[in-house]
């Protein structure tokens, strides 16, 4: 609904607002009016669809492909799509549709695990702030807004640098960079959680301060994670296909994304579907996956949506 | 305000010192040398150029001397391209990439902030819808991908522009509206959204109430809190240029700071890499000291904060 | 003819799970310099009604019929421009949160200045002085510095006087005051109240006057008009609607004032809670919570308002047993619900 009803209508009018449910319903009617609110947002629902195909099609498509993505065969190097190689070929003969699909599982397996690391980070940091408070609270936000404002990708460069190229040390380097935003959201949400009675009744009754946060607040800003952490996801595969990208990330043979795309840039004159297929799967990926977010954000949090 | 410029002054300097720390560090517990690579070179020779870089020394000292030739404006020598210094390489190429960094993000301001405002307050109109959509697929579409399919359309299939080098006004084109592009989109969405949240306040009411034209509430009403999503955005937003120039300025061969960081990262010259990174961040700290002044004089709750 | 005459005002919500009919035929007058109360729950459409005068009123929401005459001018009709000069004006308007009202990124100075140079023919120099002379008349003291601050240098009393000021700075015929002292502290309403009187004796404004609170109305408004589920429910001078209320949700509302001649240690509370404005309704809106027994299930338009006496008129509900005094009622429903 239009934010500009409330406006008008002040606080104390309720009439503009749409029928609510009773309060009291709260909880468990908070998922299904999630679901229900999504359920009616087109462009969030095929953004689903898109990408759980894509993902299909990646971790699926090879198994049915009759051929090897490491299989080189010089003599039908860098052919165009054809009925044999549908996506045609690269400059080695291997067939462009399973590389795809490969580098499609790469990406999206940076795109899960990073975003764990940055979720796992980013809850127990926010959640640790927003239940202490104060000074502790402060200190800690000041310190994510000073990283928020660093060159990052520098640091992760360099952290690639110096360590090696692995896949794992991607995983925690990018999951070190992606962290901040889900902090501060679980940040909020449990200071907003934290003044409200439930939790009051449970520090009387003398829970200690761990379980407080496990039990009580965690799943309370779950909502709110979970938009962002969907939003994380493209972030994260954007900043491992910068870094394959540039060399820096994952290393042949195995080929992300970011390593096609780069690939095909170089030879783009005369062999442009080898930028064109891995650049249209890798732009669709993070348009689904943005506006799946952004449809959850819609969803989960009403009140964000008004606009 | 002096006190909070001065506070936040001294937080960068700090900030500078711990960056210049992490990546001396990072830099030193890289196994080997910048000159233990390719180049086959005996032993003795390589002993006596390490010994001249200092690379024989402990650690610390190392730090120590470093840190004060930089303080002293002097970054070192490039490890791999012998007879030149970071600071020649800084001279000739810092002009390059400061040129496009700022055409680049003035023209993503230019671009992103009036759109954003216009979209809020056309809000649910096609001028909304139409930018907004648009600035999805700005958001989705990362310099790497937009800057070869900007060559190739641009470049390659109509002919209009160069699509390499570094040599007049028509060359900083495709370059700059490749790196501009994501973060026009990201300045749009901010301004939208900060523009709704003051369009939605209460006190747009009383503007209203009292008769003041719509576009003076958008003006002189709204604008001041609207803008400050984007200002605080500025200092991320000049980092993910510089980090999008390592990009661009591979894909359009230009002679700028960028690629010379990249060449640096893979070829592990030492002193450059550090240097880069102490003057990237120090560009950055700037321009996040600038942001927060700006943001407190839009916001005048602060100043007493 | 009197200065302010709204006729059979719509205001509707198009929202996507159906039409809210927040305000549904609703009609009042108000004669210069008198004050009208009107009062409700939240969710009655009392305010809207009121952002409908200027039509404030912001999409999916829209005035779908009726007339507002103001001396003699159909605001409905009128052109935007037109409405600009009526709003803050001719019209003045202020809220129930001064704290939001204002607005916090501009000095007091700037947004009274503004009014000024949008209605009068005053340069800055002069308009500046205006409104400092209106702060001082306001109680505000050292008015000339003070109205350099922003507005989160004020208290909330400050502000709404702040307020008060800058909507009497044109010298409105009307000035709509919606909830004016229910976000403020109880010692500081009744303040905030003699303000208004003050200021009005003074400047000859006619002022509608929102509000939740009968007890508000009582002190300050020559007529009342109670609204529910987004019409009049009933009509009359203050000491009609008080000593002689007729609707049964008048009396309810009356009831509910505490005072302290009230038997017992029990505070009245109106039942349950305002309909969904989005389903039609089924003879008489109020019919759920009506106290009196029942007598058929309601059906049919909603019972036409009918004159009681001079001056006084009400709905003329058919489908509750009024015969028994609303005491009584009451009396036994407290019992039965506490035994």
């Amino acid at each position: 609904m239009s934010g500009s009803v409330e406006a008008v209508l002040g606080a104390d009018e309720d009439v503009g607002r749409e029928p609510a449910t009773p309060e009291i319903e709260r909880g468990a009617s908070l998922w299904r009016d999630a679901w229900h609110r999504l359920g009616k947002n087109k462009l969030a629902l095929i953004s689903l669809f898109v990408f759980i195909a894509i993902a299909l099609f990646c971790v699926v498509g090879p198994f049915l492909s009759p051929w090897d993505s490491q299989q080189q065969d010089l003599m039908i190097g860098a052919q165009g799509p054809s009925a044999t190689h549908w996506f045609g070929t690269d400059t080695l003969g291997r067939d462009l549709m399973v590389r795809v699909m490969e580098g499609g599982r790469i990406s999206l397996m940076v795109g899960l695990i990073a975003t764990l690391v940055a979720l796992l980070i980013g809850v127990l940091y926010g959640a640790t702030a927003g239940y202490l408070g104060g000074k502790t609270d402060a200190v800690m936000m000041r310190l994510v807004d000073i990283l928020y404002a660093l060159p990052f990708t520098i640091f992760v460069i360099l952290l690639m640098v110096a360590f090696g190229r692995s896949l794992w040390l991607m995983f925690v380097a990018i999951g070190f960079v992606e962290w901040l935003s889900m902090a501060r959201i679980v940040r909020s949400g449990v200071m907003a959680l934290r003044k409200q009675e439930f939790i009051e009744a449970a520090v009387s009754l003398g829970y200690s301060h761990r379980r407080i946060i496990l039990k009580h607040l965690i799943p309370n800003v779950l909502g709110p994670v979970i938009v962002v952490a969907t939003l994380t996801v493209p972030a994260v595969m954007l900043l491992e296909a910068f870094l394959s990208f540039l060399g820096l990330g994952v290393q042949p043979p195995n080929a992300s994304w970011g390593v096609l795309i780069n690939e095909g840039q170089q030879n783009m004159e005369i062999f442009p579907w080898l930028l064109i297929f891995p650049a249209f799967f890798f732009a669709l990926t993070l348009f689904s996956l943005n506006f799946l977010g952004d449809g959850l954000r819609d969803a989960l949090d009403p009140k964000s949506a008004r606009d | 305000m002096a006190k909070f410029i001065a506070l936040r002054f001294l937080q960068g300097l700090l900030v500078l010192l711990a960056i210049y720390a992490i990546t001396f560090f990072l830099v030193a517990a890289t196994p080997g040398s910048p000159f233990s690579s390719e180049r086959a070179i005996p032993p003795h020779i390589l002993a006596q150029i390490e010994a001249f870089y200092g690379y024989d020394k402990p650690v610390l000292e190392r730090f120590w001397t470093s840190l004060t030739n930089t303080l002293s404006g002097e970054f070192g020598p490039s490890a791999v391209y012998a007879n030149r210094s970071v600071t020649d390489i800084i001279a000739e190429s810092f002009p390059v990439s400061l040129k496009l960094g700022s055409i680049s993000l003035l023209a993503a301001l230019l671009i992103g902030i009036p759109t954003g405002i216009v979209a809020a307050v056309r809000r649910n109109t096609w001028l909304d819808y139409v930018p907004m959509s648009v600035s999805m697929a700005g958001i989705c579409l990362p310099t790497f991908v937009m800057g070869p399919l900007l060559a190739l359309v641009f470049g390659l299939i109509l002919r209009l522009l160069p699509v390499s080098g570094w040599y007049g006004p028509e060359y900083i084109i495709l370059p700059a509206a490749t790196l501009s592009l994501y973060y026009a989109a990201y300045f749009a969405r901010l301004t939208r959204g900060g523009m709704l949240e003051m369009l939605n306040q209460d006190f747009v009411r009383t503007a209203r109430a009292k008769g003041v034209p719509e576009w003076t509430i958008v003006w002189k009403h709204c604008l001041k809190g609207g803008l400050i999503p984007a200002i605080t955005f500025l200092g991320p937003a000049l980092a993910g240029i510089i980090s999008g120039s390592f990009v661009v300025e591979t894909i359009f061969q230009i002679p700028g700071l960028g690629q010379w960081f990249v060449k640096a990262a893979l070829n592990r010259d030492d002193f450059l890499i550090l240097g880069l990174t102490v003057l990237f961040a120090a560009l950055i700290v700037v321009m996040n000291l600038l942001a927060d002044i700006a943001h407190v004089a839009l916001n005048p709750r602060l100043k007493y904060e | 003819m009197a200065l302010l005459h709204v006729q059979d005002l719509k205001t509707y919500f198009f929202m996507r799970g159906g039409v809210v009919r927040a305000v549904d035929g609703v009609s009042f007058e108000v004669e210069r310099g008198q004050t009208v109360g009107i009062v409700g729950e939240s969710g009655s459409g009392k305010s809207v009604s009121c952002y409908s005068i200027l039509r404030l009123i912001d999409e999916p929401g829209r005035i779908v019929g009726g007339s507002v005459m103001f001396d003699g001018e159909d605001l409905l009709q009128a052109t935007n421009s037109r409405m600009r000069e009526i709003r803050g004006g001719r019209i003045s308007m202020i809220f129930q949160d001064p704290m939001t009202s204002l607005n916090p990124f501009l000095r007091i100075s700037t947004q009274m200045v503004e009014t000024l140079r949008l209605h009068t023919d005053l340069d800055q120099r002069a308009a500046l002085h205006k409104a400092i002379a209106a702060l001082e008349e306001v109680g505000i003291a050292e008015a000339s510095k003070r109205i350099h601050s922003y507005p989160h240098e004020f208290s909330g009393g400050m502000r709404q006087r702040v307020m008060i000021a800058s909507a009497l700075l044109t010298e409105p015929d009307l000035l709509i005051a919606d909830e004016p002292t229910t976000a403020l502290d109880v010692t500081i309403q009744a303040q905030v109240l003699d303000l208004l009187k003050q200021r009005q004796e003074r400047l000859g404004t006619a002022i509608i006057l929102v509000t939740h609170d009968l007890g508000v109305v009582a002190g300050t408004c020559e007529r009342v008009n109670v609204m529910y589920a987004g019409r009049d429910v009933e009509s009359g001078t203050a000491d009609q609607i008080f000593y002689d209320p007729h609707h049964a949700y008048t009396q309810a509302l009356q009831k509910a004032i505490p005072s302290l001649q009230t038997k017992g240690d029990l505070l009245y509370t109106v039942p349950g809670m305002p309909p969904d404005l989005s389903k039609p309704v089924q003879g008489c809106a109020f019919y759920p919570r009506c106290p009196y027994p029942k007598l058929a299930p309601p059906d049919g338009p909603p019972p036409e308002l009918v004159v009681l006496t001079e001056g006084h008129c009400a709905q003329d509900c058919q489908y509750c047993d009024r015969s028994k005094p609303i005491e009584d009622v009451l009396t036994s429903d407290v019992t039965e619900a506490f035994e």
